[in-house]
């Protein structure tokens, strides 16, 4: 076995230092949140296939204090995962050509937003009128 | 030329990140609040909106089973992509390891969501 011990440098905390970095990790990290309340949403698939008794024990169990601060954390989570996966929109996506000028970065995360927005309300309007 | 080149399966891959990111972007906030906000503490949406032969309705309906597949199924390939690619960042090489348990865990999610909805019915 080699006694070389070369030095290697540590990568604690690199992205602390530059607040670019930052906001990286924190819009990297939005996909944990979503995969938790992916979880939580499949947990409930399998129970809305036990049965009757075991959908409203899920149901319960959502109402308990713990899950809607958690579910709070979640939302804050999501909402952030929406607004910089938009954001990064323009770099990801091919650019738009609009009337021969390539369209602004703001102007397509703009529009991003308010179809998200839209999205969202519909999907809420649709709940609504199954409810009713 | 006697030598085939191997295809990349990244592009799958990224297909499903960008599928699921996009899809979540879209309507996660919404189901968050829904499903663990407004349901929960009554507020909002008219009682007995998630009760449960309205949910099984809605999981039987075609369209009801496609969206709850694709959130679950889709959200969960792009977390996996995007946790698999951050390990770097805190220096972890990642290697077949860390492929498999990041996709591993989407694959069950899509297997288990896939089978249960089947076994719902239409």
């Amino acid at each position: 076995m080699s006694k070389r011990k070369p030095y290697v440098r540590s990568m604690d905390g690199w992205w602390k230092k530059n607040p670019y970095f930052v906001e990286y990790m924190i819009h990297e990290s939005t996909a944990l949140f979503v995969a938790a309340y992916v979880f939580i949403l499949l947990v409930g698939v399998v129970r809305l296939g036990q049965g009757e008794a075991a959908w409203n024990a899920w149901l319960e169990a959502l109402k308990s204090p713990l899950s809607v601060v958690c579910h709070l954390v979640l939302l804050a989570g999501a909402v952030y995962h929406t607004y910089s996966w938009f954001k990064i929109l323009p770099i990801t996506m091919p650019p738009v050509i609009v009337g021969g000028k390539k369209l602004a970065p703001e102007v397509l995360t703009g529009t991003a937003l308010v179809v998200a927005a839209a999205a969202g309300l519909a999907l809420l309007a649709l709940v609504w009128r199954i409810a009713l | 030329m006697t030598k085939i080149l191997k295809r990349s399966n990244a592009p799958i891959f990224w297909g499903l990140f960008g599928a699921g990111g996009m899809l979540s972007a879209l309507f996660v906030p919404m189901m968050v609040f829904i499903t663990g906000i407004a349901i929960p503490l009554g507020f909002l949406l008219p009682a007995g909106t998630m009760s449960y032969p309205k949910m099984l309705a809605f999981a039987q309906n075609f369209i009801g089973k496609g969206f709850i597949f694709a959130i679950i199924s889709l959200s969960l390939w792009f977390a996996a992509h995007r946790v698999y690619h951050s390990l770097h960042e805190f220096g972890i090489h990642a290697g077949t390891g860390a492929k498999l348990l990041c996709y591993g865990i989407a694959l069950a999610g899509t297997v288990v969501s896939a089978s249960v909805l089947l076994r719902i019915g239409f």
